[in-house]
């Protein structure tokens, strides 16, 4: 069972929220960041190759034109390698644990997997972010020494940052998930 | 509550029989190791399981029933009932699974008859099993990351995933068994197609023992050597604490002891160790080997030691030339011109033995340079320190020079200090460690503590005398330490790329980059797509440790060459003009 609706971001860019239900305990959902626009990256090479035309031009020197062209395919693919997420998954497993996932753009996932008996509790809870407040998700980490006390929080769609309205949506699936199963 | 079921890849297509594993404690979930085939003598599989329990330390049960009927097997199914009887257990597993069907049906009996859920059943409670499927071999070769020793005792109790694949790992004996054997029970697990083995490792495992021991003799020889009186005296042990060779050598002879101990590593961080600091002791004479053939090929060695004596004339003569400028009027500052003149004269003379001394050993150069290269074939390591032992050697006069500067300026610094604590009437109270103030009457009863008009008089004297000589000592002070800084740096680039390849864990880099799932740092899970009525069916792999966290984890401690002060500590001794000793070396942490 898919569904799709109009979330934004905090800054107001649109993103798309996709819950499946693979069975009554066991829920994954996607957040689909906008995709790498094309007129940003046109900008961005135009002026720095632009600028090292610019150098040539004063200096007469060949390696500035291959520097700047060696500097834009390498910050390219360090950006869509490292930087750009593509899409956030969490996939939540009644019992088993929570499975945090990051896509980037060139394919790349880096997959986090927390045990159920580490997890005490998934929150909404608020952050200043520079100038305003922002809602995000977390999870409670427990010690397991120590049940009581909260050993860490890990903050989830992080590259995202969906607003309040898609968090609430996640949020109350889980805790249906996690009250059947516990 | 909901049952979970970790099932081996390997079994998937295996035919019916009983499913053998381990109930884990703690948590509502099983492990299915291997699956015994039909036919079975139930009294031998029980005296198998029996025997395999005493020898793994696992308690391996009987966990349930395997079904894949093929063609001309129906009537399976009450035949797997019956078996719950004679293998009695608390909870009985059935799985099944039907030829061009991708999922696998479960259900689970309770020992007093009670179907806990049935496959019919869709609404209601609907699924409460989740089957994980993993690959045998992977779990059972990799660690979890952090490291816990399965012997120890600790507050907390091990994670379900710890357990699973620690019951993996310890049930090897089990894999034992292929399909080969002529035994009385046939197993089905990753190995059921045939042991795998390599002659190359057997072989060298065989020849391991032996070249050990030997080794391990030939170190107890070294050690014996070292033993001697003669090496025991207080100025050898001064020097060879000094010389970074002395130290890089014994570090390397612990570093064998280690390696070549006869004893198989028990735990895996030991098992790290031992590989990391043998792969790295290889690729250490490996880069020794090729600086000798670099440096041999072309007779190149001797051409560097025709260069060095000119270059150690050439750094005296322009030391000299040095003192001469600040013998003048450096960079437009009036100097004493006595004090000026002693202390260029005193450097001068140095300089001028120095190079007496080096001009005397100048025809030996050659020789001892070309049998001190040839030591580079103990490693690449060994070859740095014995750079950075010949560039402590070169400049030793500069650093004498430093020493003697900084000691005028100590002098200079504390003597002004306490004079002009005597100018302002205080004084410094050795008892209290701290700074008093001084009367000036001549009271009786405070005579002791009192300032007579001689004694300030003199303080005065001796105060503008120190004050106006401090800016020619402070001037050589300077010179000197920014010498003596120099020579300090270029040792410490050479102590850190020492340290670098002595530390850095090159086996466990290597199997990160090769075998990714030995080193764990947890799993991932997908989920399989499944056929409505089946269980939820999970695809478990391993998530490999990152680059950073095995660098981490694995590097192996040594005489860490760190600064002992921080900065403005630093500072604060130059100002002084304390003797620094900016690079210090920590002994060996053994944990």
């Amino acid at each position: 069972m898919a569904e799709e609706e109009e979330f934004t971001d905090i800054n107001g860019n649109s993103i798309s929220l996709d819950c499946q239900t693979h069975s009554a305990f066991c829920r994954e959902f996607t957040v689909t960041s906008p995709k790498l626009s094309l007129r940003k990256v046109m900008v961005c090479t135009c002026f720095i190759w632009l600028f090292a035309y610019a150098v040539f031009f004063f200096t007469e020197n060949t390696t500035v034109l291959s520097s700047a062209i060696i500097l834009t395919l390498a910050g390219m693919m360090i950006h869509i390698h490292f930087v750009k997420v593509d899409h956030e998954t969490l996939l939540i497993i009644g019992s088993l644990g929570v499975q945090l996932s990051s896509s980037y753009a060139s394919g790349r996932e880096s997959t986090i997997f927390i045990e159920m008996s580490k997890l005490k509790d998934i929150v909404i809870n608020e952050a200043v972010y520079m100038h305003s407040i922002i809602y995000y998700l977390c999870i409670l980490i427990k010690d397991p020494a120590d049940p009581e006390t909260v050993a860490s929080v890990v903050p989830l769609f992080q590259s995202s940052k969906p607003r309040l309205n898609c968090l609430v949506h996640v949020y109350r699936s889980c805790q249906e998930i996690l009250a059947q199963t516990s | 509550m909901v049952l979970k079921l970790f099932f081996p890849q390997c079994c998937n297509t295996a035919d019916s029989g009983l499913l053998v594993g381990r109930w884990i404690p703690g948590h509502n979930s099983a492990v299915v190791l291997a699956v015994i085939h039909y036919p079975f003598i139930p009294g031998q599989v029980k005296k198998y399981l029996s025997e395999l329990q005493s020898q793994t330390q696992v308690d391996l049960t009987v966990l349930g029933s395997w079904s894949m009927p093929k063609e001309g097997q129906e009537g399976m199914d009450s035949f797997l009932k019956d078996l719950s009887t004679i293998f009695p257990q608390e909870c009985w597993l059935q799985l099944s699974r039907e030829i061009g069907k991708r999922g696998f049906t479960c259900q689970v009996v309770q020992n007093n008859g009670r179907l806990l859920q049935d496959r019919e059943q869709k609404n209601g409670e609907g699924d409460k099993i989740i089957l994980i499927h993993y690959d045998q071999r992977k779990v059972m070769l990799s660690q979890l990351h952090p490291v816990q020793d399965v012997g120890q005792k600790s507050d907390v109790e091990a994670s379900e995933l710890r357990l699973v694949f620690q019951t993996v790992a310890q049930s090897q004996p089990l894999f034992f068994l292929d399909k080969y054997d002529d035994g009385p029970l046939k197993l089905s697990h990753w190995q059921s197609e045939g042991r795998e083995a390599s002659i190359i490792a057997e072989l060298l495992k065989q020849a391991s023992v032996p070249v050990c021991i030997f080794l391990t003799w030939l170190l107890s020889l070294w050690y014996w050597f070292c033993s001697f009186r003669i090496l025991h005296l207080p100025p050898v042990l001064f020097i060879s604490s000094k010389l970074s060779t002395c130290v890089q050598s014994v570090y390397r002879a612990v570093h064998f002891r280690t390696v070549f101990s006869p004893k198989k590593a028990g735990t895996h961080v030991e098992f790290m160790r031992k590989a990391n600091i043998f792969v790295s002791f290889l690729v250490d004479i490996a880069l020794g080997l090729l600086l000798i053939s670099w440096l041999y090929r072309e007779n190149r060695i001797s051409k560097l030691a025709d260069t060095l004596v000119p270059v150690a004339d050439r750094v005296a003569k322009e030391l000299q030339e040095l003192l001469e400028w600040l013998m003048g009027a450096p960079a437009g500052l009036k100097m004493n011109r006595a004090l000026d003149q002693v202390l260029g004269r005193f450097f001068l003379y140095h300089i001028h033995l120095w190079i007496s001394y080096i001009h005397l050993m100048s025809p030996f150069i050659e020789r001892i340079l070309w049998y001190v290269g040839l030591s580079a074939c103990l490693g690449l390591t060994f070859a740095l320190s014995v750079l950075s032992d010949i560039v402590a050697l070169l400049t030793f006069h500069i650093y004498c020079f430093y020493v003697y500067g900084a000691r005028l300026y100590c002098l200079t610094i504390y003597g002004l200090s306490s004079l002009w604590r005597l100018f302002r009437g205080k004084k410094w109270n050795v008892l209290r460690q701290r700074v008093d103030s001084c009367s000036y009457d001549l009271d009786q009863n405070t005579a002791d503590t009192a300032l007579f008009p001689l004694q300030l008089f003199i303080g005065t004297l001796l105060f503008t005398i120190l004050l106006f000589l401090l800016p020619t000592t402070a001037l050589y002070y300077l010179v000197f330490t920014l010498l003596r800084l120099v020579v300090v740096l270029f040792q410490g680039v050479i102590h850190l790329s020492v340290d670098f390849i002595n530390s850095f864990p090159l086996f466990a880099i290597g199997l990160r980059i090769c075998r990714p799932y030995r080193l764990a740092e947890g799993v991932k899970f997908n989920v399989l797509c499944q056929e409505p009525g089946t269980p939820l069916h999970l695809m478990m792999e391993i998530n490999p440790l990152k680059c950073s966290s095995v660098l981490q984890c694995y590097r192996t401690p040594t005489y860490s060459c760190y600064p002992k002060d921080s900065w403005a500590a630093l500072c604060k001794k130059l100002f002084v003009g304390e003797l620094i000793y900016p690079w210090k070396q920590k002994t060996d942490k053994t944990d």
